[in-house]
């Protein structure tokens, strides 16, 4: 019964005139316009049938989707013992704020350290490989328990007293700067190695080279990769929750076991969707504006 | 260490009996490759000596020795009557009074040609931005780029990228230019305009040692020009005597080769 719409809507077949180029709508004119608009409707008309039609459809709209619990979550009732996923998801974006500045800092210090060739310098370089191999290899969520139930039972004077969500950034501090130091290695060996002797032959000390001349190129070659790591970042902002932070996810968990409804699940998902994807396009127009900008010779 | 002789510019007008630059007995090596093998080569103050040899002669190493860009294996690199090999010497220093241009322009191309030319004068020798753009544009109207001031290297021809990045090194006033086959990636009709750049910098009085495949342009500029082949001054003579009676058979062999590929 539901194959004719399925085999319609394939992807492959539908989306095939609306893919060509580097845009997701990239020229043929109001015709392909109009076809992959057409295809698009087809396939997601297809998903939504498959899902109505499913046996358990009622029970997960109602469990999942149902717009009075989605409310319900979003505003929080604290006398009915749940909060306010809404209001949680703040927590979500400051550690991530916070722990966005931390990670861009110390992978830097990070990759720094492993690209320098001094022999002093040979202790540091060991930890920091060290460092990484540890970080990347120990999953997130042994980090953020270790350090947030770890630390406080030291029972140190002021180490031991800090909130979760202080915890929380810590460990996503600490595991993410082992990725992200990677990430800045790349970028620093993508800068050809003809631009640090025209920086040296100046007369550029190595610090100042590679402040004016190396960064710069290099953190422009891994924006994309930076970018996708702090996507990433955003969602495992949620791990934090298992400490007993109230952020977005915990909040959503908690009305799902106060009101065994689990719509409050879909609203976090649905806020973390619209933290994500505003980071997502302005990446992509910073790319595009720095590619324009090097190719029109604007004037600064 | 680098005393007097090249941080005040007074001083280091080299004396008349000093070279600008001296290279004795230099010896260098990549792993078993010997790239330059017992260098002795003298540079006046206002000389101009260009280097030609087949690729991997070891014109390249030798200026990148000279800018200390690369560490020399033996022997001895004097600078404006300065040591320049010893151990405790400040390479920053150096490198301040000796401009290079490469063959692959190497600009920064994330900045506008007016920053690429004021970058190493504002951080290296702390000079003020208004001073140091007014230099710069100083520099880029006498060498026909004023009005790509604003633009990215991207958009230059070769030529014009090659034109900036040699007012970029003049732009920290240096006392001798190091050109390392400046015209070597050029479309052969934008090599003029970069010759014609040396040429009055040249006129000016500039202490050159250019390593250059443009045999008409070393007769031409040239007070004398060395033969390198395997690392090894070969014969060194001034223009006129080396490439119409050179006294090595393996100089005669090249410039033949030269002649035969319609290159001079």
């Amino acid at each position: 019964m539901l194959s004719p719409g399925v085999s319609a809507g394939t992807p492959g077949a539908g989306f095939q005139p609306a893919g060509r180029g580097p845009r997701l709508l990239s020229g043929g004119g109001r015709r392909a316009t109009a076809i992959s608009t057409l295809s698009t409707l087809v396939v997601l008309a297809a998903l939504v049938a498959i899902f109505l039609a499913a046996p358990g459809s009622s029970q997960v709209r109602h469990t999942f989707f149902d717009p009075h619990d989605m409310w319900q979550s979003f505003i929080g009732n604290p006398k009915k013992g749940y909060y306010s996923v809404g209001a949680a998801i703040w927590l979500n974006i400051r550690m991530f704020l916070a722990a966005e500045v931390l990670i861009l800092l110390l992978a830097l210090l990070i990759a720094l350290v492993r690209q320098s060739t001094s022999a002093v310098l040979f202790p540091l370089r060991v930890l920091a490989m060290v460092y990484v191999d540890f970080f990347r290899g120990v999953p997130l969520l042994l980090v953020v328990y270790a350090i947030g139930f770890g630390i406080p039972a030291l029972r140190l004077s002021f180490v031991s007293t800090q909130s979760y969500a202080v915890y929380g950034v810590v460990a996503l501090t600490l595991s993410y700067s082992a990725y992200v130091s990677e990430v800045y290695r790349a970028g620093l060996n993508s800068v050809h190695q003809s631009q640090v002797a025209a920086a040296r032959s100046l007369g550029l000390t190595q610090s100042t080279a590679l402040r004016y001349v190396i960064l710069p190129q290099a953190i422009r070659n891994i924006i994309p990769p930076l970018l996708n790591d702090f996507i990433s970042l955003q969602k495992d902002t949620a791990l934090v929750g298992v400490l007993g932070a109230i952020e977005a996810n915990q909040a959503a968990q908690i009305y799902g076991s106060t009101v065994f409804n689990y719509s409050s699940l879909t609203v976090a998902a649905i806020l973390f969707l619209i933290l994500t994807i505003p980071l997502a396009r302005f990446t992509d127009r910073l790319i595009d504006r720095d590619r324009r900008r090097r190719l029109a010779g604007a004037v600064r | 260490m680098i005393g007097s002789g090249l941080s005040t510019p007074d001083a280091a007008a080299p004396r008349p009996a000093e070279p600008a630059i001296a290279l004795e007995e230099v010896d260098k090596s990549f792993g078993a490759n010997q790239v330059l093998s017992r260098i002795n080569l003298s540079v006046a103050a206002h000389e101009v000596i260009c280097l030609i040899g087949a690729s991997g002669s070891g014109k390249s190493t030798l200026l990148r020795c000279v800018n200390l860009l690369e560490r020399i294996d033996a022997g001895r690199i004097v600078l404006l009557g300065q040591d320049v090999t010893g151990p405790a010497v400040d390479a920053n220093m150096v490198r301040r009074h000796v401009g290079i241009v490469f063959q692959s322009y190497n600009l920064f191309p994330h900045m506008t040609v007016l920053r690429n030319v004021t970058l190493a004068p504002m951080k290296a020798l702390a000079m003020p931005r208004a001073q140091a753009e007014e230099a710069a544009a100083e520099l880029l109207v006498r060498f026909g780029l004023a009005d790509k001031r604003s633009e990215y290297p991207d958009r230059l021809s070769g030529g014009q990228q090659q034109r900036v990045a040699i007012v970029r090194a003049l732009a920290m006033q240096p006392q001798v230019m190091l050109l390392d086959e400046v015209t070597s990636a050029l479309d052969p009709e934008l090599v003029a305009e970069v010759l014609d750049v040396i040429r009055e910098l040249a006129q000016g009085g500039m202490t050159m040692l250019i390593a250059t495949h443009e045999m008409g342009f070393a007769r031409d500029v040239a007070s004398r020009v060395c033969f390198l082949e395997e690392g090894r001054i070969i014969e060194e003579a001034p223009p006129a005597e080396l490439f119409t009676n050179p006294r090595d058979d393996r100089t005669r062999r090249f410039l033949r080769r030269i002649v035969d590929a319609g290159r001079m």
